[in-house]
């Protein structure tokens, strides 16, 4: 009996070369004759350039080049925006590769060195004499979106890069015969992803081919390749991407960045391969942000709970250019989740993108979808306070029932299944939620302040269908595709489009392929990262690569299973009907002795001695997977924490996860996932902040002014899953890179307001630093 | 830019490099000896990718100078074991699913085999802290922690233990 690797929790086939040292990062490469690239960027928020004097660095020890944006404009096109929202009379300003007249935040790219070392290279930076005259800057989102702020593109009036709106239901009937309207202004503060490896390029250019091979740390190299030949000209079929090791991205690398591109550039003119590594610094002012919203939101309910209608206004802070997929992010990510898990029935909500002087926000683990889970969760808790029910009855009363084959919302998304009562019902029990409450019943007596929060949540993920992905202004396809190929002696080569950075697909997928055509997982090899060797694909992000890569992956395997099935038959002069895919053989149907392995089928398919009529030699097959719908992960989550008065001190004591992503196909790797993500979430709510000051400097500019989770400041979290099947996934699996992420920050905000209730605390904007929890503690108690 | 020679032990092996007065100890290695399993995270001492134990003691290899290191003994990640000869710590990383994208993996590992050569037998806060100069932004440090604990207990019943430790 063959076991079935799918549910299984081996080992990752990636480990090996990851924990011995011997995995290549683009920065551990290294070429014949490279030289290195580093990039002076305005210490300015806004500025206008005047002369640029390079003299001195030109001259300067090693140094071979130094360009400014004068010598680029012919060679660099400005940055595109791919994702080109519709009816939402979206501006998207120039964003050139190198600031000529303007810089429009500190960290804006006004002049590049090449030299034969890094060192050398930021010498000569420091040789390099800009002429600025500063202007007024606005950071806020609200603020740049107010009268009379300063403008930070001359042409794009109020700096509103897009108005979008999203409505469904009758909104104004919802909150004209509401019982209960609760209100609250919301700070989505801005984060810095941080993956641990900073990015970085190394491009080499053959002038006399045209041939460009740039190895950068992308997410997605296929798309890549595509914005490098509208940006730098070298045309697609003459540029490779290669994506080797990535160190992390969690959205950071979903986006195109001038830096690559002028990388490109200096290997064009020099025609030596050169090399670009973002240092840390620049990794916090220049790659980009996420989140940064100002929310203002009511919910609309009835006495007993039930919620009637949801109305919001955002200020999506979008930074000083459009970021690659920006725009989609504050608005179809976000607004369409709005009715939550509860089937909202009314949902109006007015999203504003504004510029600012700032870095570009793009995609953020979660991307859109934490920033609506807040939002809801958030009010959710606020109507139980409001109406004295405690927030988990108020969330079992409003949860859509348990469904297996779509539920329509008001937003015009249909979910593919879920079971949401369920989950909160596993968690409520499993956390012992009823002694929980009591606990802290009994601590309040002796002035203790426990608080218990909640959050349910169901995201879209899976990004799909391609129809769907022209609709809403995408500027790509969003099908995935893989390559199955065997060779003669049954080993199997996998290719595909996706760029796994850290998910571990290298093994996940190997373990899908094995069960579907017969093979052990050490027989197969997967095969991504390289758009010269991989079929066109668009890449690994928004919980995708499995919940659309693993489908094509998965129908691949089954044409070549097909195949074999017809050859086995004819080796075994048996009819292929009476052919069956059992225990890991092609056997026929009631002999299990008549029997052939993938290894024999794919010896006779490779030499193509005796094969059926009509049958091409070979074994392999591939696939175009474009999905019917997106798929809808959810779960549900609780954290405690205890709050000191004296201090503020949020200590978090415990925290519990209840994600449902379907079958998991490797259920170490999914709770590896399920553990970053609720922790980057955690993150949000205790500790992380990008912060700028009135002048736009970026005041949290390394990782030690930016306080990110460390390993001693958190909890065990306790991972628990329940599992409803996707209805349109071949396997059945939906995603779980982001839930975590989604979940995790409104439990633990929850939780917080939950232990200063007592208190009259209502609001605090995150995050909930000792100093900010204890002047709200302050606050709401007079000092008392 | 005149260069000094040092000489370093690196992974039980003397090796000679011509380095900068103000080069660090993470260039050199990285660029001169080709020690690419250190990894330059953050060259600001914030985020351990780059832990080495230099004579003894865990140390971020970016706030070191090259020349600091002249004569003395360094271990990394290829130091503490290697795919035929793994230490438990390796075994036990990839048993728990403590490793995803790889990039902080040099650091924790190294900071960990520093943690337990200094006790031997931490409980779970302890190893917490001992690797709390150690940044992971993708597993949120359980599994981890799970694993610095399982090869403790490895290292204490004797299991898996290398023959040259």
């Amino acid at each position: 009996m063959a076991t079935r690797l799918f549910g299984s929790g081996i080992r990752r086939r990636e480990d090996p070369r990851l924990i011995t040292g011997s995995a290549t990062y683009t920065d551990d490469l290294t070429l014949p004759g490279m030289v290195h690239a580093a990039m002076l960027r305005s210490p300015h928020a806004h500025a206008t350039v005047g002369t640029i004097d390079i003299s001195r660095a030109q001259a300067s020890p090693g140094v071979l080049a130094v360009y400014t944006g004068k010598d680029t404009s012919d060679g660099l096109q400005p940055m595109p925006c791919a994702w080109l929202v519709p009816d939402a009379d979206l501006k998207v300003a120039t964003y050139p590769c190198i600031a000529t007249d303007t810089v429009r935040y500190v960290g804006d790219i006004v002049a590049v060195v090449v030299a034969e070392d890094p060192y050398q290279a930021y010498d000569a930076l420091d040789l390099i004499d800009v002429e600025y005259t500063a202007l007024p800057a606005v950071t806020n989102p609200a603020e740049a979106a107010g009268d009379g702020a300063p403008q930070v593109h001359a042409d794009v009036d109020k700096n509103q890069a897009f108005h979008w709106a999203v409505s469904g239901g009758d909104v104004d009937a919802a909150f004209k015969d509401a019982e209960v309207v609760v209100k609250e202004r919301i700070i989505q503060q801005r984060l810095i992803p941080n993956a641990m490896e900073p990015r970085a390029a190394l491009a080499e250019y053959d002038q006399a081919s045209g041939d460009l091979t740039l190895w950068n740390t992308t997410q997605n190299p296929h798309i890549l390749r595509f914005l490098n030949s509208v940006v730098t000209g070298v045309p697609e079929d003459r540029a490779r991407i290669i994506a080797p090791e990535v160190g992390g991205g969690f959205g950071s690398k979903i986006p195109a960045y001038p830096g690559e591109f002028i990388t490109v550039f200096c290997a064009k003119q020099l025609g030596r391969p050169v090399k670009w590594n973002e240092t840390r610094s620049e990794n916090y002012q220049a790659t980009t942000h996420g989140r940064d919203h100002v929310q203002e939101i009511e919910l609309a309910a009835k006495k007993d709970g039930t919620i009637t209608g949801l109305r919001c206004t955002v200020w999506a802070g979008m930074g000083a250019y459009l970021s690659t997929a920006a725009p989609g992010i504050p608005t179809i990510l976000h607004g369409l989740m709005l009715p939550a898990c509860y089937g909202i029935p009314a949902i109006k909500e007015d999203v504003y993108g504004v510029y600012t002087n700032t870095t570009p926000v793009e995609a953020y683990r979660g991307a859109g979808r934490p920033e609506a889970t807040f939002m809801v969760e958030r009010m959710v808790d606020r109507l139980a306070g409001e109406i004295g029910m405690d927030p988990a009855d108020v969330r079992k009363k409003n949860l859509i029932p348990a469904f297996d084959d779509g539920h329509d919302t008001v937003t015009g998304l249909t979910y593919d299944s879920g079971d949401y009562p369920t989950a909160l019902d596993k968690l409520l029990s499993h956390a012992d939620y009823a002694r929980l409450r009591a606990e802290q019943a009994t601590a309040r007596k002796s002035g203790r302040y426990i608080g218990l929060g909640l959050s349910t949540y169901v995201e879209m993920c899976g990004l799909g269908p391609s129809q769907v992905a022209g609709a809403i202004g995408f500027q790509g396809g969003l099908w995935e595709s893989a390559i199955v190929r065997v060779h003669p002696t049954g080993k199997v080569h996998v290719f595909i489009g996706t760029s796994p950075h850290g998910q571990g697909e290298e093994t996940t997928f190997a373990q899908i392929v094995a069960d579907e055509i017969g093979v052990g997982a050490d027989d197969v090899k997967v095969i991504h990262g390289d758009t010269d060797t991989t079929p066109m694909g668009w890449g690994t992000y928004g919980s995708r690569t499995t919940a659309v890569g693993g489908a094509a992956l998965a129908k691949a395997a089954r044409k070549v299973r097909d195949k074999a099935k017809v050859i086995a038959a004819h080796l075994l002069e048996a009819a292929v009907e009476d052919m069956e895919f059992a225990d890991g053989k092609y056997s026929v149907k009631g002999s299990p002795d008549k029997a052939k392995s993938l290894a024999e089928v794919a010896l006779m398919a490779n030499v193509a001695w005796n094969m059926p009529a009509n049958v091409e030699a070979g074994l392999e097959a591939s696939t175009f997977y474009d999905p019917p719908n997106f798929t809808f992960p959810f779960g549900a989550h609780l954290a405690v924490v205890e709050v000191d008065k004296a201090t503020g001190q949020v200590d978090l004591k415990r925290y519990v996860a209840i994600d449902d992503c379907g079958p998991q196909i490797n259920p170490v790797i999914v709770e590896g996932q399920v553990h970053g993500g609720v922790v980057q979430g955690i993150g949000q709510a205790l500790w992380e902040q990008a912060v700028y000051d009135d002048s736009g400097q970026l005041v949290t500019g390394s990782m030690l002014d930016y306080a990110l989770p460390r390993a001693g400041r958190l909890p065990e979290i306790e991972v628990l899953s329940t599992v409803t099947p996707s209805p349109h996934h071949p396997l059945g699996v939906k995603g779980i890179g982001e839930a975590g992420t989604i979940a995790s920050t409104v439990a633990v905000y929850n939780a917080v307001m939950d232990a200063l209730g007592p208190l009259g605390v209502e609001t605090i904007d995150m995050p909930f630093t000792p100093e900010r929890v204890w002047r709200a503690i302050q606050q709401a108690t007079k000092g008392h | 830019m005149t260069t000094y020679p040092i000489d370093i032990k690196v992974n039980g092996e003397w090796k000679r490099a011509e380095v900068t007065a103000r080069e660090t100890l993470l260039d050199a290695l990285r660029n001169r000896l080709r020690a690419f399993e250190v990894k330059d995270g953050c060259s600001q001492g914030d985020c351990g990718a780059c832990t080495v134990i230099l004579a003894g003691r865990a140390v971020n290899a970016c706030l070191t100078l090259a020349v600091q290191a002249n004569g003395k003994e360094i271990t990394t990640l290829k130091g503490v074991g290697t795919s035929e000869n793994p230490d438990p710590l390796q075994k036990s990383f990839v048993e728990h699913g403590a490793i995803q994208c790889g990039f902080c993996t040099p650091g924790v590992v190294v900071s960990a085999k520093a943690l337990l050569e200094a006790n031997p037998n931490p409980n779970r806060e302890e190893i917490r802290e001992g690797i709390s100069g150690n940044l992971c932004r993708c597993t949120g440090y359980t599994q981890i922690v799970e694993a610095i604990e399982d090869a403790a207990a490895h290292g204490r019943r004797g299991v898996g233990e290398r023959e040259d430790a």
